[in-house]
């Protein structure tokens, strides 16, 4: 069973059938179910979800990268303060980084004028945030390893030898 | 007065049918909404990495013409790459040069080896250009056809009683296009035997060897003394997906490539110097992207022949390329009719048996290297089409 494979499969393609990860994967699909079930019960498969391109409904979305300067906790480091932002609904991904800032936390907001309030009234006021730096995303490019720009089409002949 | 031409073109040529491939991409062309299983190349762009190498190739001025034989760096990296895989070791600086594709390798071969009248035996089914590139070098082509009960292998007694006296060459293509047929270490260690007692010159097309599943591939020169008399070709088509680039490579004994060289120097003075950078770029750092794509081919392989069995098309299991050669002979259909109705009826395209020799009549070729859900809707379509043949 190639656990890797498994989920990579559902990492790029979403939810199939059973029956076929069993064949792609040559093994029975009772190992498939086994695998799936493991991957839940410890976490390496957190959910099934669509990659929406919002631009191109015109829906508005605005997403924002702060970066955050924090002062750490004595045996815990940032890890307290990153769950406490993580819990805001706003709050897209959390991350702990290398370099100037400590966290860079990725918000989600209708308008960039939501987003702001947020920073001001949530997450600066936040006891261990020394200073955040917001940067607004203007356009996207690539998310999740899939390319948004115009894409030409395949020139395959439909009969080649 | 002198006598008049009542045709342009020359007698050989002319009486050279087109390629059963050819008449059948026509039919397709017509129609719309086609899921197409016709097509010989994959389904996955080049990848990145190689096309902006070639780009930066441009940008900074490599533009001009090669070597006869090729750019020498993609030469060292080819004769790498074949020790590294294979444990075969080729001169860079006289046993290897670069050609347009494969194409390009088993015509220019084909001439240096051949004279008039020489016998080279091909086994069929096969791809359709070796019985051409045969004649047109002035030789004889002897097509040898294998089986199906026999997994499409080419048996050692079978080409025992082929050879005559004639016979100078034999031309093997494994993984095989168009059955996906395979042929391992123990299967051609006899060939090898039988190449070495009658002196045949071995023309290996191994433009697959990378699509080789649940085992490795065996480079025919590699095998016991065959490199002296092996003809090795290879591309970056299939296995990096580069079909549109034109580039393969030939190694071989150097009086062969030399004469080769001399040859291409001739007619076609080098191959494409943007595509040779693109093509080392694929050697140096794409051996990831590769890998993945071998893998989704795999994954596709089993998925659709599968498919075909539990449709009622017995199929055997192709272990290399991107082609099942399902049996229709269930239908009672020859290959070109099944393929033609389908094509009408469903609108999925499949490439009939017999556009690649005589045994390949009671089977069509399907590509996988097609996407997972066209796969399925195809397989759909020709369970359809099966069940109105039915009634």
């Amino acid at each position: 069973m190639q656990l890797q494979r498994l989920l990579e499969i559902l990492e790029h393609e979403g939810p199939r059938p059973t029956e076929e990860l069993a064949t792609r994967l040559g093994c029975s699909t009772q190992e498939v179910e086994e695998a799936l079930a493991e991957a839940r019960r410890r976490g390496w498969l957190l959910r099934y979800s669509a990659l929406i391109n919002w631009e191109k409904l015109d829906v508005p979305r605005v997403f924002a990268f702060i970066e955050v300067e924090a002062t750490p906790e004595h045996g815990t480091g940032f890890d307290h303060l990153a769950d406490y932002i993580g819990r805001f609904e706003e709050v897209h991904s959390v991350y702990l980084m290398s370099g100037r800032a400590d966290l860079t936390v990725v918000v989600q907001g209708t308008d960039f004028r939501e987003i702001a309030r947020f920073v001001a009234e949530k997450l600066a006021p936040t006891p261990g945030v020394k200073a955040t730096a917001t940067s607004f995303v203007l356009k996207t490019y690539k998310m999740e390893g899939e390319l948004l720009t115009d894409q030409p089409g395949n020139s395959r002949l439909a009969v080649s030898p | 007065m002198s006598k008049r031409r009542n045709c342009m073109v020359n007698e050989q040529v002319a009486a050279m049918p087109p390629s059963g491939i050819r008449r059948f991409f026509d039919l397709v062309q017509e129609m719309e909404e086609v899921i197409s299983l016709g097509v010989g190349e994959p389904d996955f762009p080049t990848p990145w990495k190689i096309c902006d190498a070639a780009v930066d190739a441009m940008r900074h001025g490599r533009t001009s013409y090669t070597s006869n034989a090729g750019l020498l760096e993609l030469r060292e990296a080819i004769a790498e790459d074949l020790y590294r895989r294979y444990g075969v070791q080729y001169d860079p600086a006289t046993e290897i040069m670069i050609t347009a594709g494969v194409s390009e390798g088993m015509d220019v071969a084909m001439r240096v080896l051949l004279n008039r009248g020489d016998e080279v035996i091909v086994p069929q089914p096969c791809y359709v250009s070796y019985m051409p590139c045969v004649e047109l070098a002035g030789g004889c082509a002897v097509p040898l056809q294998t089986s199906e009960q026999n997994e499409f292998k080419l048996l050692p007694d079978a080409l025992s009683a082929a050879v005559t006296e004639r016979t100078r060459a034999l031309v093997i293509g494994y993984p095989n296009n168009p059955t996906g047929a395979v042929m391992s270490r123990a299967d051609l260690l006899p060939i090898a035997k039988l190449a070495d007692r009658h002196d045949l010159v071995v023309i290996s097309d191994e433009i697959y060897a990378h699509l080789t599943y649940n085992g490795s591939h065996t480079c025919f020169a590699s095998l016991p003394g065959m490199k002296e008399r092996t003809l090795l070709l290879n591309g970056f088509s299939k296995a990096y997906a580069m079909t549109g680039w034109r580039l393969g490579y030939a190694c071989g004994p150097a009086e062969v490539i030399e004469a080769m060289v001399r040859i291409h120097g001739y007619t076609a003075l080098c191959s494409s110097i943007i595509a040779q950078f693109g093509a080392l770029e694929a050697l140096r750092n794409c051996e990831a992207e590769m890998r993945a794509m071998v893998q989704a081919y795999d994954e596709r392989r089993r998925m659709f022949v599968k498919g075909l069995n539990d449709i009622g098309l017995p199929c055997f299991e192709p272990k290399g390329a991107f082609y099942a050669f399902p049996s229709i002979r269930s239908t009672g259909l020859a290959s070109d009719e099944f393929a033609r109705r389908l094509l009408f009826e469903e609108k999925v395209a499949v490439v009939p048996g017999t556009a690649f020799g005589a045994s390949g009549e009671g089977f069509v070729r399907c590509t996988y290297a097609t996407g997972m859900d066209q796969l399925k809707e195809a397989l759909d379509r020709i369970a359809r089409f099966l069940e109105r043949l039915r009634h």
